[in-house]
């Protein structure tokens, strides 16, 4: 834990760490966001939060009307 | 110390490379390349049901895989598993210890977890023929945070130690430790296809993890102080963390960087915690000044607010299925909208 670690431990810790990262693979943000964007654009048509739910089909809205006794 | 000096230099240095990397590939803006999307309608939520019972501040829920049923953790020292259709508490389980913050079920919905300031996370059945505790999860040195299954067999935690790790529930042993923070982690959350997680810390970082091998593959900075929240983007290509810097932001894990903020000069608020609607488009966001404000993720524009509730929304989640959104707050209410 970073906790128990000597400073000298946490930045050799840290440096272990930034080599690692110096290599990650990145992709232009125009490619990568107009991904995201398009999945969402997509997934949107389905979205219930956003298209709205429908009384009939929402399971947290109160029935209308009284019960029937016999 | 010569040598603290040196190795300071040379980190320097490639936190240089790294920022020059990333600004390299950093051709456009996700508000940009979003300018020719239609607006997200004005949404408007209503609260559906107020889910009563708690007798204290609520620090945690989280939805059951079937849609249906939830779990609630409260320092009134319950977890309160509810059918959020009938409003109906299913079952009550008390804690050994109180003072809980995080909880979480199986997506079998046979198990919850739960911790916090006890270090250690409780795993109960709650299935058996009266709720059981199965396991005892005792290893953190420092605050359980957070926790999720991955199945009823192995759990992920986050805790105030700086470390995150990977139990087995059969033998109640550590799997895999995470270890590369610098400050308490607060939370985490597992990618759609289960092979990576991340986490997010009060050093500021949300750090994403190879699940198996337990390497941090990427560091995403650009916080000023705690984050608090985090979750992954339905499409598992992004992230959206909120902080205590009254932010929220998405990074994009393939560029590896940050390429959207939420936020607002009037916001002088913290982040309490995030949940997206099922398409990613809609992202709630729990503050500590008692409202939940609504973002267009695309857009960065707020489209909505949930206000009802009369203390900080500590936590907030959406069913798979999409079909509500749930707040907790310390009011000690739960309220669902759809």
């Amino acid at each position: 834990m970073a906790r128990d670690m000597s400073d000298i431990d946490i930045l050799k810790m840290e440096l272990e760490q930034l080599k690692k990262e110096v290599s990650t693979p990145r992709e232009p943000v125009s490619k990568t966001s107009k991904d995201i964007m398009e999945w969402c654009e997509a997934a949107s048509a389905t979205d219930l939060l956003i298209t709205g739910v429908p009384d009939d089909k929402n399971p947290y809205k109160p029935e209308k009307g009284g019960c029937i006794i016999t | 110390m010569g040598e603290m000096d040196t190795l300071k230099k040379e980190a320097d240095g490639l936190k240089a490379q790294i920022e020059a990397a990333r600004k390299a590939v950093n051709d456009t803006t996700m508000a940009a390349v979003a300018s020719g999307v239609a607006a997200a309608p004005r949404v408007q939520l209503k609260n559906r049901k107020t889910l009563k019972g708690h007798l204290a501040k609520i620090y945690g829920l989280h939805w059951s895989a079937d849609n249906r049923h939830m779990v609630s953790a409260s320092q009134d020292g319950k977890l309160l598993i509810w059918d959020t259709y009938t409003g109906n508490k299913v079952y009550a389980i008390p804690l050994k210890s109180s003072w809980v913050m995080s909880c979480s079920m199986a997506p079998s919905g046979n198990l919850v977890a739960s911790g916090g300031l006890d270090n250690m996370c409780t795993v109960v059945n709650i299935k058996a023929a009266s709720p059981k505790t199965l396991r005892e999860l005792d290893a953190h040195e420092g605050y359980l945070s957070h926790s999720r299954f991955l199945s009823d067999t192995e759990l992920l935690t986050a805790s105030g130690d700086t470390t995150c790790c990977l139990w087995d529930l059969e033998t109640g042993k550590q799997k895999v430790i995470y270890k590369s923070h610098v400050g308490d982690c607060m939370c985490l959350a597992v990618s759609p296809d289960q092979n990576t997680f991340i986490s997010g810390a009060c050093d500021s970082t949300a750090k994403l993890w190879d699940i198996r091998d337990g390497g941090c593959k990427q560091t995403f900075i650009g916080h000023t102080s705690d984050i608090n929240a985090i979750a992954f983007y339905p499409s598992g290509t992004a992230v959206i963390t909120g902080s205590d810097d009254c932010t929220l932001k998405m990074y994009d894990l393939r560029a590896d960087q940050e390429v959207n903020g939420y936020q607002d000069a009037a916001l002088n608020a913290g982040v309490t915690s995030v949940s997206l609607s099922s398409s990613g488009r809609l992202i709630f966001a729990g503050y500590d000044n008692f409202n939940c404000n609504i973002w267009d993720s695309l857009k960065a524009e707020k489209v909505g607010v949930l206000s009802g509730h009369d203390n900080r929304v500590s936590c907030i989640g959406v069913p798979d299925d999409g079909l509500g959104v749930c707040t907790g707050s310390w009011d000690s209410f739960l309220k669902i909208w759809n």
